[in-house]
């Protein structure tokens, strides 16, 4: 096996400065959203005492499940030793971490006092899966730098693998929290279910690599560093993998929840008469998400295609946010079933929604913060690779591979 | 006191402006004893009232409301929580959509109506925050911001609320309300703030204050229905006991078992 060497990444500075100054827009959108949503109130959003939880957490959410499994390759790499991730590793922890902060920044700035903040890292209540969450994030954070520092120090190499174990376990239990903030939710009726921990698992495992392969694809085109077939081959195969386990525990859901006849008249209106979440549920979450990847992933023809691969990865995560909102707001419109066997006729006032199906339409500036968390991420990411050694000079298959030969095309290295 | 006034008296002579300097400082020392004062008198005032007790469990506040005897289209008692609790005093703020405006302002009782499916039967009902033993919402408040007090009233601890609405998604009775807007009018028995939440606390000052009684409940017994009727779960001679011994009754969702304070009869 060849030594890898990591390189800072050499974008051309007019495109990179142009990048940045792209990134930065869109931060500072989502900061000035905040800004005006803390200012007025929540008001302005449209989030109801029905729909507590809007647009911000879908993102919010959908980040953290996503910085859990973009951590996959550094996993894979360093834990159960498959030689051919571990030059793929550092961006991994990078990512990772850089998606876990523009999650819980969305988070922060989407509580009613943010400026409480202090509040919720000093008075603890340990019955709660959120206090857990909140240890569980920010340790990620510091275990994830941790991890970066023994792969890329000398002296830190020898714990790779032990910190590598740690971080796993830390990390699916990150996630196993993250799902249980809605399965131990007893009084929904679309939540109340152990099976949305592992489900939030598999999604974690799909998302996070997804955003992986895509921000790797356009790292490594941006100064024509090479990846192998192989390679390519690998880690499409794997985001195969992962979306189909998605499907299975989506389906599993479904069934749990079909299955008993309490449960009737949610799944009703997910599957069927629920409007905007049943397609969100159909068109978004089953065929975008998973349907479509999976064809393109294990077609003879399109998956030799770079850009099909790309596309694939982007409709993962299109699918992914499209899950997330089936999840959250569509769990929360539906009305909590107080009155089994009874119809509510009147819920206080008009416009105080009881019984029926809350409305709920996401309002800009919520869009805004949501995408401003994404582009906290991607910030970091790009700045990070810019600055110091993260990404691999050459993901050529021989390269990370000792058992292949060096391909035909010449590679940057070599010539 | 005496040998100041007596140093001031004799010391006229030395010149006005030490009289004077002595004269202002007698007046300022006038001043703080009548600003002080009244705030000893209340202290003690205070230390005499029975919020100087502990809340403890000898009691469980609790209530048992007969749908039988709420009446359609009366709203008595949800009008008399919203003046109690100073939640008439909400404002909508001017570019607020009125209809979502409704869903957005704080509610802490409401009147439910319903049907039932298969007899058609319609029953009428108060609803607030059920006040459980095992209230979902103090599970999962990640400050402890949302506790319950020892006589088993569930309230929000405004102080160290972060407004993270877990409480909301964890309530099955949608009892919770969070404040959406900037609140310029309050009163300080409700102090009411944007970004926290905040639900219905069996009128806690009252308690606080030793007066047994709630404002739904003292405004149905007004209105002559008597659908309310609140007193101490713990009490086996109180009318509540009385009450529920009397008359079938259930819990809302009682399936989930949290034991709530406030209890239904004929429904």
């Amino acid at each position: 096996m060849h030594r890898i060497v990591y390189r800072e990444w050499r974008l051309e500075p007019s495109k990179y400065w142009g990048l940045i100054a792209i990134l930065g827009a869109i931060v500072a959108a989502g900061g000035a959203a905040a800004l005006y949503m803390e200012h007025h109130g929540h008001y302005v959003t449209g989030m109801t005492n029905s729909v507590v939880w809007g647009t911000p957490h879908v993102f919010a959410v959908f980040l953290v499940v996503a910085a859990s499994g973009a951590l996959n390759v550094a996993t894979v790499g360093s834990v159960f030793g498959r030689f051919a991730y571990k030059p793929m590793a550092r961006l991994s922890g990078l990512l990772a971490a850089a998606l876990m902060v523009g999650g819980l920044l969305i988070v922060v700035l989407d509580l009613g006092r943010p400026d409480r903040l202090v509040v919720s890292m000093t008075t603890y209540n340990f019955s709660s899966v959120f206090a857990w969450n909140i240890l569980f994030y920010t340790g990620f954070i510091a275990i994830v730098i941790g991890y970066l520092w023994t792969m890329a120090e000398r002296k830190g190499n020898p714990y790779t693998k032990p910190v590598g174990v740690f971080a796993m376990v830390w990390r699916l239990s990150l996630t196993t929290l993250t799902g249980s903030i809605f399965g131990f939710l007893v009084a929904r009726q679309a939540y109340d279910t152990a099976i949305l921990a592992p489900m939030f698992i598999a999604m974690s495992l799909a998302y996070g690599f997804a955003i992986y392969m895509l921000v790797m694809m356009f790292a490594f085109e941006g100064d024509r560093r090479p990846i192998g077939p192989e390679a390519m081959k690998r880690m499409k195969n794997l985001l195969g993998l992962f979306v189909a386990v998605v499907l299975y525990f989506t389906l599993i859901y479904h069934l749990t929840k079909l299955y008993g006849a309490k449960n009737d008249a949610v799944e009703h209106f997910i599957l069927i008469g629920g409007g905007i979440y049943t397609l969100m549920f159909w068109f978004g979450w089953i065929l975008i998400g998973c349907l479509v990847p999976m064809g393109i992933i294990f077609h003879p023809v399109l998956s030799q295609s770079r850009d099909w691969i790309a596309a694939a990865a982007g409709l993962v995560i299109v699918g992914g946010l499209a899950a997330m909102y089936v999840i959250i707001i569509g769990s929360q419109a539906y009305p909590i079933e107080m009155f089994p066997g009874k119809t509510v006729l009147e819920f206080g006032t008009a416009g105080d929604i009881g019984g029926a199906v809350a409305a709920y339409t996401p309002s800009i500036p919520e869009i805004i913060l949501g995408v401003g968390g994404l582009g906290v991420a991607m910030l970091i990411t790009a700045v990070g690779i810019r600055v110091l050694q993260f990404l691999p000079e050459s993901l050529a298959d021989h390269i990370v591979d000792p058992h292949m030969k060096p391909e035909p095309v010449a590679e940057p290295e070599l010539v | 006191m005496n040998e100041n006034t007596n140093a001031t008296e004799q010391r006229v002579p030395d010149g006005l402006a030490d009289a004077g300097r002595r004269s202002f400082l007698g007046s300022a020392a006038g001043i703080g004893a009548a600003a002080v004062a009244p705030g000893v008198v209340l202290h003690t005032v205070a230390n005499a009232a029975p919020r100087t007790t502990p809340v403890d469990d000898s009691h469980r506040w609790g209530m048992l409301v007969d749908t039988a005897k709420c009446a359609e289209g009366c709203s008595a008692c949800v009008d008399a929580c919203e003046v109690e609790n100073g939640l008439d005093l909400q404002d909508m703020p001017e570019d607020a959509d009125p209809i979502k405006w409704e869903n957005q302002r704080a509610t802490w009782i409401r009147k439910v109506k319903l049907q039932d499916n298969q007899s058609g039967r319609v029953t009428n009902l108060p609803l607030m925050c059920q006040h459980c033993e095992h209230p979902p919402c103090v599970d999962v408040c990640p400050t402890g911001a949302s506790f319950k007090r020892a006589d088993g009233i569930v309230m929000v601890d405004r102080h160290i609320c972060i407004g993270c609405r877990y409480c909301m998604m964890a309530c099955p009775y949608k009892a919770r309300s969070f404040i959406h807007e900037v609140v310029e009018r309050k009163l300080t028995r409700a102090p009411r703030g944007k970004g926290c939440v905040e639900s219905c606390n069996l009128c806690a000052h009252r308690l606080d204050d030793g007066e047994i009684s709630t404002a739904c409940a003292d405004a149905c017994a007004a209105e002559g229905h008597q659908a309310i009727i609140f007193g101490d779960l713990k009490d086996p001679n109180g009318p509540l006991r009385k009450a529920l011994g009397e008359t079938s009754n259930r819990q809302i969702r009682q399936d989930l078992g949290l034991n709530t304070g406030v209890r239904y009869a004929n429904l």
